[in-house]
């Protein structure tokens, strides 16, 4: 499996997939998402108090999952510099924001990533989250020691792992991925990651494997837990359930399978206005390697930069202009909002 | 035979709440029921989703079919429990067949010399 821009799929184009998100079926049939808040008074959304900064460390992976909203891969070359890391510890530092959250690709193949995560983590950083696809930790020597590293700088490690069983997770992250993780995740395990009485947070993230949307978070983390601790002795603290959005590498899907009309329905069914309070965009803000600010990682991937003309990247970062500006939707925010609720935390309600 | 004339059109599972148009009362009590019958008590509801699908089968309900094989896989059902539940359909269908045949062979013995 190729990236999109690698096999120069139309769809790599941002343009293509806002066109889709915007095309017939939302003109004539569904209403937009904009459309759908504004039924709940909320026409517009606005940011609450910034909690959490988002980095995207780069696009380049060392896996290409087939749900990939990132379009990510080891062909990609869009790494964040060491300038624009060093910029986004002085934002944190300013505004006291006590979270930031590194993900990518692969975040540990940026060059300045152990540097950064020490820097976080001298300047007092409340929490530090690396979103670690496992498998990293056994691509190269380089990386075998990553949790040591983790531990010894307190970071709280997420990682997806679409299913407990190989068959449902290699299909979607790719051939051999699940032995991997297991590897991975024991080698966690042993340093005191999700282990009863350790501060070492290990959490899972569940990404249904299809188009469909994810059940009930709290009955598949007593699922997880169950199943790999009988079958393997791992450990772990939370399981999030994260809906898959209709962008990049997934919207890729939805088409070539025919299923995008039926999971956007399903999307808009399912919208659930209670989710609209804890929706990430809210407290989080994004930024991509290259030092541009999005309301979150999928707007990002979309190209859709913060509505907020003056403070649009991180040299010119300005808190009060960002905490008043809308955030810009489309219709893959139905996502976020089905059902429970989505996040980069797992479900909302 | 066109798809519009089909007996079974996909999208009219979506209709399904409609029935309450020539039966309002009725049909409320009845969702409501069903509402509550899904929901997680002594069994949980991936229990209850795979049991469903089983009945599907039984019944033939293509519409449920659909519905709870989704339900299943959203309750991080395998492909393998999923078939376990057709298996146990047919079982029951055809063990419900070839239990009447100890009926069968009663009354044979009955009218034999």
């Amino acid at each position: 499996m190729k990236s999109l821009k690698a096999r120069n799929n139309k769809l790599s184009n941002t343009k293509s997939q806002l066109e889709v998100l915007e095309g017939e079926l939302f003109q004539t049939e569904l209403p937009t998402f904009q459309t759908k808040t504004a039924q709940y008074g909320q026409p517009g959304l606005k940011p609450n108090q910034l909690e959490i900064l988002q980095i995207n460390m780069g696009y380049m992976c060392n896996q290409v999952c087939k749900h990939c909203h990132v379009d990510a891969g080891p062909d990609r070359r869009e790494i964040m510099s060491q300038s624009h890391l060093q910029k986004c510890l002085e934002i944190m530092q300013k505004h006291n924001i006590p979270t930031v959250d590194l993900t990518g690709g692969a975040p540990e193949m940026n060059p300045h990533f152990r540097w950064f995560v020490e820097e976080a983590h001298e300047i007092g950083v409340k929490e530090i989250i690396v979103r670690s696809n496992l498998t990293i930790i056994l691509a190269n020597k380089k990386y075998y020691d990553l949790p040591e590293f983790f531990k010894k700088n307190k970071v709280h490690v997420v990682s997806s792992l679409p299913f407990y069983e190989k068959k449902k997770t290699d299909a979607q992250r790719g051939e051999g991925v699940f032995d991997k993780s297991i590897q991975a995740l024991k080698m966690l395990n042993e340093v005191g990651y999700g282990q009863a009485g350790s501060s070492l947070q290990l959490d899972l993230v569940y990404n249904p494997v299809g188009a469909f949307l994810p059940g009930n978070q709290a009955e598949l983390e007593a699922e997880y837990k169950r199943m790999l601790k009988a079958d393997f002795n791992i450990d772990f603290n939370q399981l999030f359930t994260i809906t898959n959005l209709p962008i990049s590498r997934f919207l890729d899907y939805l088409l070539a399978s025919d299923n995008y009309e039926d999971y956007m329905e399903k999307l808009v069914e399912a919208f659930n206005p209670a989710a609209l309070d804890g929706i990430m965009c809210k407290n989080t803000l994004s930024v991509d390697w290259d030092g541009y600010l999005y309301d979150c990682d999928f707007n990002q991937m979309l190209a859709l930069k913060v509505d907020a003309p003056k403070s649009q990247h991180i040299d010119n970062f300005d808190l009060n202009v960002l905490s008043q500006r809308e955030i810009i939707t489309n219709q893959h925010c139905y996502g976020c909002t089905a059902g429970a609720g989505s996040s980069c935390q797992g479900s909302l309600i | 035979m066109s798809k519009d004339q089909s007996y079974y059109v996909p999208k009219d599972l979506k209709k399904f709440s409609q029935i309450s148009e020539f039966e309002p009362k009725l049909a409320e009590k009845f969702f409501d029921w069903y509402g509550e019958v899904f929901k997680a008590g002594a069994l949980s509801e991936r229990e209850k989703s795979l049991i469903a699908l089983a009945v599907a089968h039984a019944v033939q309900c293509p519409y449920c079919i659909d519905a709870y094989t989704e339900e299943s896989m959203k309750k991080g059902a395998s492909e393998a429990m999923m078939m376990e539940a057709v298996h146990i359909s047919g079982a029951i269908r055809g063990g419900a067949s070839m239990v009447h045949g100890v009926q069968m062979m009663n009354k044979a013995k009955k009218l034999s010399m």
